[in-house]
């Protein structure tokens, strides 16, 4: 299991020297395009900044007023069952609707439990291996006017159900 | 549906904090998290912009389309009906390597384009063909290997090791997407032999 760790450790560099590599293989310009490309994340992270804003004050919202507490309470018994940190279960069902609400509730976790956390280690492994069903299902079938989507919403809820659980069961293997 | 989800937030907010005498607190909350949130963009914009960048010298160097290119034999197990070395496989490919390596902006186009084409080889126009749900399905079980997203804001946050998520988020993506696979192919069976 610490391999998982030490592999997670190499990754970026090594994706640094594969493509850096081939690039240069192929005589591409890899400084000129890395400029251009980071010029393109960098209007992408621009455009995403006001949807940022208004999410992370709707969340500061929910969480001064107690709302959010009263939302974890709710899901307190529930979760205690399943032995799932309550905590978290906003974030998990806010996660299949809006990738941007979602992490305008990650962060609220990185703030109040710390991202070293098991918690915080949790949601992290849990946001990389999920997705934004029902906003992907609506932007694709609504590009093809499919209406009878059959078992596709299942499957994809499945999947992210199996995702959650299994982020849950690695994190604690890991860490604790 | 997004327009309802933080409309309601804050909504339900407000009149939590009225129950609780949380008023001023609210207020405060409000304008400090508009500042959090700009604070995070600038993170991101750094980290978001060097993963770009080096995505870019991938693509441009045709990296992403031979990756894409290997990815035939699989596809046609997944894709049995759609023809070989056609169009939509050749968007689902596309659309599958940029959702790995977490180009989310070249992966939606690519996966509109995608569905047309199956949309094409479909029967019933209103209803999904089993390889648009195949595709939809493994879309949506999470592909990407390193979401950068989330290392940004463990780094803002303080952590010791940001990056230590990156292979137990590779091992659940991979599990979600052959558990996705496995239910895409009963669904079908089912489907055709009903």
């Amino acid at each position: 299991m610490r391999v998982l760790l030490y592999i997670s450790d190499f990754i970026i560099p090594a994706m640094f020297v594969c493509i850096i590599l081939y690039g240069l293989m192929n005589r591409v310009k890899v400084f000129d395009h890395f400029v251009e490309g980071a010029r393109d994340g960098f209007t992408t992270v621009l455009n995403i900044m006001p949807t940022i804003i208004g999410l992370l004050v709707a969340v500061g919202v929910m969480r001064a007023s107690g709302a959010l507490d009263l939302l974890v309470w709710l899901a307190e018994p529930f979760a205690r069952r399943l032995d799932f940190p309550e905590e978290t279960l906003p974030l998990v069902l806010t996660r299949l609707i809006s990738s941007s609400a979602a992490t305008g509730l990650l962060i609220d976790i990185f703030e109040n439990h710390g991202p070293d956390s098991f918690i915080g280690r949790f949601v992290s492994v849990m946001m990389s291996s999920t997705e934004t069903v029902f906003y992907t299902m609506s932007v694709y079938f609504m590009a093809v006017k499919v209406t009878k989507t059959r078992y596709t919403l299942a499957g994809a809820l499945f999947a992210n159900f199996v995702g959650v659980a299994a982020a849950l069961m690695l994190t604690r293997q890991l860490y604790s | 549906m997004l327009n309802y989800l933080w409309a309601g937030m804050i909504l339900l907010g407000i009149v939590v904090a009225a129950f609780t005498g949380n008023i001023p607190e609210v207020t405060q909350a409000a304008l400090e998290s508009a500042r959090t949130a700009v604070n995070l963009c600038i993170t991101l914009l750094g980290i978001i912009a060097m993963w770009t960048g080096l995505m870019a010298i991938a693509e441009k160097s045709g990296l992403v389309a031979g990756l894409a290119k290997r990815m035939t034999p699989l596809l046609s197990f997944l894709f049995p009906e759609l023809p070989r070395g056609g169009r939509a496989m050749e968007y689902i490919s596309t659309n599958f390597m940029a959702n790995i390596l977490g180009l989310g902006w070249a992966a939606t186009p690519a996966g509109i384009k995608a569905m047309q084409e199956m949309q094409k080889l479909c029967p019933d126009k209103t209803r999904a063909s089993n390889s648009m749900c195949m595709f939809m399905i493994i879309n949506m079980s999470s592909l990407q290997l390193v979401t950068v997203n989330v290392i940004a804001f463990r780094a803002q946050y303080g952590s010791a090791n940001p990056s230590e998520i990156i292979a137990p988020g590779i091992l659940v993506t991979i599990a979600t997407t052959i558990i996705a696979v496995i239910f895409a192919k009963v669904c079908e069976r089912r489907a055709d032999s009903a």
